[in-house]
């Protein structure tokens, strides 16, 4: 018996915050790769310190539903989840490159492969030119357009920005889109002059963030000028000081963030490479190119 | 009972070297007496019945258990060893406590399961009954739909479905707390297996089922509120400074049956108890819950301010308002009082008539700065101008 558990923080506030955990949750549910596939978070229910016990499996692969190393992946989920042992160290990262780690729950004695965050592995590049194609509507898209990463910033935590970089070097280095840019809410380049750094007319913005929530639907549209008060919604695209931004709100809410997830799952050991394949294709939303 | 239900039991006996002794069947093989001999080796007895059936042979065997007074304790056997086995201990656990498998022999849980066996889970009722060859069948409903006609209600098969009922009260506001006791009505999961019963009970109340079982076996793992606080860190890490008497009105405030259906079991410290009530619930709260973590953090700074000493002018029916205001809040009511109902203190046009005599235009009350030194400090400052 081996069972999945997504952590993600959700919300005390925001009843959509949980939403595409969830839906992550029952596309992979739906392949029935796991026996069990269930949900944990900071600030719902089941919390970080009883889900585990909701799981009924003795082997338990955790993946954090997070963009970057940090406070959440390396203190918070750890010590709620009571892994006996857990050091950082464990996971021997540079602050991109946390994999997995098997220690035990010290209340209910399962082993647990506790897995790098979701967004910093290579497969979450995937997800965010997937995410540009399900707004653009285009499965080829990329030829004339630009295409920016968009990110919290150093501010909180370093390794936001290195997440940042590493996908957008990445898509860059795909030479799929003519231009490519990282951008930042609270530190340069900024979003907020997200026009200054595109020459070509056509902009696909794609927020690194798991959830829509205050910072995708409300800072970022009006921050770039898409609208002057984001109650009243905006077009997709939208007209920009002689630009059109496609903005694609946070990327986490693309239906293959859950191959990032099991992708995570399989590095640490669990044996699910059929899941994966399904997921692939069927989270896709526009025609397959070639079709 | 089905052929695969008495095939399983015989494969059972024969890899099994120990009998089946389970609610009542005594079932055994004994797989070194000769074959040849007179009788079988087969051994059969059920707890309601005087005779004992020894020396069968394997059709004898099949013909005892399938008449009707033995063949509810084979269903019995096969319902709990085969299909929900051991795996899911609480959830067997709950699956058990559901039909009080405990407290009654088979004949009368499955006379009781036929009109239905009643467990109160929180605000919902779960009804355990028999179906076919032995298999249980749990229907899941709110309390208040207790007398519903099932085509009355919603009727849902996923437990993931539960997910919807259980995010919203019933005048569309998230409910972050699943134990608080405004979950809607209306809607039925009318036909679930047990595992779809427990996935459902732990969707409406996570870690319901586990904790409770882990309560009833002894071993519920109680984290204090202040370990609770002692663990946070981050912005949470201020938690930890909170008096205990505030920690006590936080309890009276936040997790009594008003609030909470889950059972408070954690106190401050394993040696100081809260004076507030912990409830009546059916299943246990463990340790503060991250609501409370948040609240506490904001009462951690409030309560870190000084008293001071207002004065206010107010007739005796105005503190009484004030008091009805407060209260009305409290106890969630302010949406019951009605338009006209002035006899109400905590009404709209009664409020706003208080504020409209009591406060002045920068919306103090009985026009009392909230800091008056700042406040005469402002002034001379305004008055050297």
């Amino acid at each position: 018996m081996q069972a999945l558990v997504i952590v993600a923080h959700g919300s005390h506030l925001n009843p959509d915050s949980s939403t595409p955990t969830h839906r992550h949750a029952d596309t992979i549910r739906a392949t029935g790769a796991f026996d069990e596939v269930k949900t944990g978070f900071w600030k719902e229910e089941p919390s970080l310190r009883e889900v585990l016990r909701t799981v009924e499996s003795d082997e338990v692969y955790v993946v954090p539903l997070f963009i970057s190393e940090g406070y959440f992946t390396e203190q918070v989920i750890p010590r709620e989840l009571r892994l006996s042992g857990w050091d950082v160290s464990e996971w021997d990262s540079d602050g991109l490159s946390a994999d997995t780690a098997t220690l035990v729950a010290e209340d209910t004695g399962q082993t647990v492969h506790y897995c790098g965050p979701v967004g910093t592995h290579e497969a979450m590049t995937d997800v965010l030119v997937r995410r540009a194609e399900t707004v653009t509507g285009d499965p080829n898209v990329g030829e004339g357009f630009g295409f920016a990463v968009v990110g919290h910033g150093t501010e909180r935590n370093e390794n936001s920005a290195k997440a940042i970089e590493y996908h957008a070097d990445r898509v860059r280095e795909m030479g799929r889109f003519d231009e490519v840019q990282a951008l930042y809410m609270d530190e340069e380049p900024e979003v907020d002059d997200v026009t200054d750094y595109f020459e070509v007319e056509d902009v696909v913005v794609v927020p690194l963030f798991i959830a829509d929530g205050f910072h995708t639907q409300e800072d970022i549209p009006e921050d770039m000028g898409l609208t002057d008060d984001y109650r009243t919604g905006y077009d997709i695209p939208a007209d920009v000081d002689g630009h059109r931004i496609w903005y694609a709100g946070a990327v986490g809410t693309e239906g293959l963030m859950a191959d990032v997830i099991l992708e995570r799952a399989a590095d640490a050991g669990a044996e699910i490479e059929a899941a994966i394949e399904t997921v692939r294709e069927e989270t896709r939303e526009t025609p397959a190119a070639g079709d | 009972m089905h052929d695969e239900q008495l095939d399983a039991l015989l494969a059972h006996l024969e890899s099994d070297s120990d009998p089946v002794e389970f609610d009542g069947l005594y079932a055994d093989v004994d797989t070194n007496a000769d074959a040849s001999g007179d009788g079988g080796s087969y051994t059969l007895d059920v707890a309601s019945s005087d005779e004992r059936h020894e020396n069968l042979s394997e059709s004898a065997f099949r013909s005892v258990a399938g008449g009707d007074d033995v063949a509810p304790y084979v269903t019995n056997w096969y319902y709990w060893e085969v299909v929900v086995g051991d795996r899911g201990r609480h959830r067997r656990a709950f699956l058990r406590h559901a039909e009080a498998a405990s407290e009654h022999s088979v004949p009368d849980r499955y006379a009781a399961l036929r009109s239905g066996m009643h467990t109160v889970w929180g605000e919902v009722l779960v009804t355990a009954t028999l179906g076919e060859d032995g298999r249980r069948r749990y229907e899941i409903r709110h309390t208040e739909d207790r007398d519903a006609e099932a085509d009355d209600l919603d009727t849902y098969h996923d437990p993931l479905d539960a997910r919807d009922i259980a995010t919203y009260d019933d005048r569309g506001r998230y409910r972050p707390l699943k134990t608080a006791p405004s979950l809607v009505s209306g809607w039925v999961f009318a036909d679930l297996d047990g595992r779809d019963a427990v996935e459902t009970l732990d969707v409406l109340y996570p870690a319901s089922v586990a904790n409770w079982n882990l309560e009833r076996e002894g071993d519920l793992d109680v984290t204090h509120w202040h370990e609770t606080a002692e663990r946070q860190t981050g912005i949470y890490g201020v938690v930890e400074d909170l008096p205990a008497e505030a920690v006590d009105w936080m309890a009276e405030a936040c997790c009594v049956d008003s609030q909470c259906l889950k059972r408070r079991e954690w106190e401050y410290d394993e040696s100081h108890e809260l004076d507030a009530d912990g409830g009546t619930g059916a299943f246990p709260c463990r340790e503060p819950c991250s609501l409370v973590v948040a609240a506490a953090r904001k009462w951690t700074k409030l309560e870190e301010e000084e008293t001071h000493t207002y004065e206010f002018e107010l007739t005796p029916s105005e503190k009484e308002q004030v008091e009805e205001i407060v209260d009305a809040v409290a106890d969630g009511r302010t949406e019951e009082i009605r338009e006209a109902d002035v006899y109400e203190g905590a009404n709209r046009y009664r409020a706003r008539f208080l504020r409209a005599k009591r406060f002045d235009e920068d919306g103090y009350f009985s026009g009392t700065p909230t800091h008056p030194e700042d406040h005469e400090a402002d002034a001379e400052h305004d008055d050297g101008h």
